[in-house]
């Protein structure tokens, strides 16, 4: 699961981040669409609904993947071009909401694929393309090692040390070495997902 | 800042690294049960897997554990609400896998490797935050 968020490139100094917002870091209020999000993929489950399934599938697969390569590829590098006291304000807006979004998108994308491939027959070992779809399985787990291993934890520690009344720069450029490397890697992992999704749909 | 800088520095037992190991293995595990469902697949390797990645996990904790000063609180803090998240996740996937009968033997290995995940992954997230907090009162979370 990929949790691909930009983030605060902090300088090398260890100065206090200045004019530094107040936050949530789980903004509350953002637990109820999640709630009615995941309530509707129980429902579509449930129900055994083609459509809803496909849905879920289509819509969560299609905002993770380009969430993930917009925030590597296109926002985490612009939000290291620019200030710091703009760079914190994006992070304390951005990262939050991706705390929740993420899982959610996550979570939708790969219990309604899994829905959808029994329905289709997809997941059969007879499925004269089933090797495409363990692969993708493997890309995903890949994705999720990096994701809950590194990027995940860096994103949460940064968003704890701005929280701090003195945020330590050298902790945060630290953590965001590891989350800008990492990002690479599940962007061009998401790269490997188009590729597979691509082929099975016109197989 | 003192302070701080020498808690990021300081040497502390790879918690992190060894729940990261333990997921990669969960992984495995579920990847070849689910490249193999909706059949009946081996157990062996996936009980495999979930007892290594159990074995690691408990070891983890024991490491965890002595670790001595530790920022405990925001630990907690961070620790109950990603597993309060990460069970709502296991739960909807493990929902997913009772709707779909899965066999009961296999339905039981995927349970374990979901319930091993879920307490992983909040190790590593409340570990990576508190290995750099000060021990003392924690943050509060909004």
């Amino acid at each position: 699961m990929t949790q691909q968020t930009a983030a605060v490139p902090a300088s090398p100094g260890s100065q206090p981040a200045p004019g530094r917002p107040s936050f949530e870091i789980i903004p509350r209020r953002g637990l109820i669409p999640v709630a009615v999000v995941l309530a509707g993929l129980i429902a579509v489950i449930a129900a055994n609904s083609s459509w809803g399934v496909d849905f879920f599938h289509v819509v969560g697969g299609g905002i993770w993947t380009v969430l993930d390569l917009f925030l590597g590829f296109v926002l985490g590098p612009i939000l290291g071009r620019l200030s710091i006291p703009a760079r914190i304000e994006v992070t304390t807006r951005l990262m939050p909401k991706m705390l929740l979004i993420m899982p959610t998108v996550v979570v939708c994308t790969l219990a309604a694929g899994w829905q959808l491939a029994l329905q289709t027959g997809d997941i059969q070992t007879s499925y004269s393309h089933h090797g495409w779809i363990v692969a993708s399985m493997i890309v995903v787990a890949v994705m999720a090692v990096v994701a809950l291993g590194i990027l995940e934890p860096a994103n949460l520690a940064v968003l704890f040390e701005l929280k701090k009344p003195q945020p330590d720069g050298q902790v945060i450029a630290r953590l965001m070495r590891r989350f800008f490397y990492s990002a690479g890697v599940t962007g061009a992992l998401q790269v490997a997902t188009l590729l597979i999704m691509t082929r099975l749909a016109t197989a | 800042m003192t302070g701080q800088v020498s808690l990021a520095g300081r040497r502390l037992p790879p918690v992190d690294l060894l729940a990261v190991v333990s997921v990669a293995l969960m992984l495995i595990g579920g990847v070849y049960l689910a490249a193999h469902l909706p059949g009946h697949p081996g157990l062996a390797v996936p009980v495999a897997t979930v007892a290594a990645g159990a074995l690691l996990t408990v070891v983890d904790l024991a490491l965890l554990s002595r670790v001595r000063p530790f920022a405990w609180p925001v630990f907690f803090l961070v620790f109950r609400w990603a597993l309060a998240a990460y069970l709502v996740i296991a739960g909807l996937l493990g929902f997913v896998f009772i709707r779909d009968h899965t066999p009961a033997a296999t339905l039981a290995v995927l349970v374990a490797t979901l319930i091993v995940f879920a307490v992983d992954v909040p190790l590593i997230l409340a570990f990576t935050v508190a290995r750099y907090a000060v021990p003392g009162p924690a943050v509060k979370p909004g």
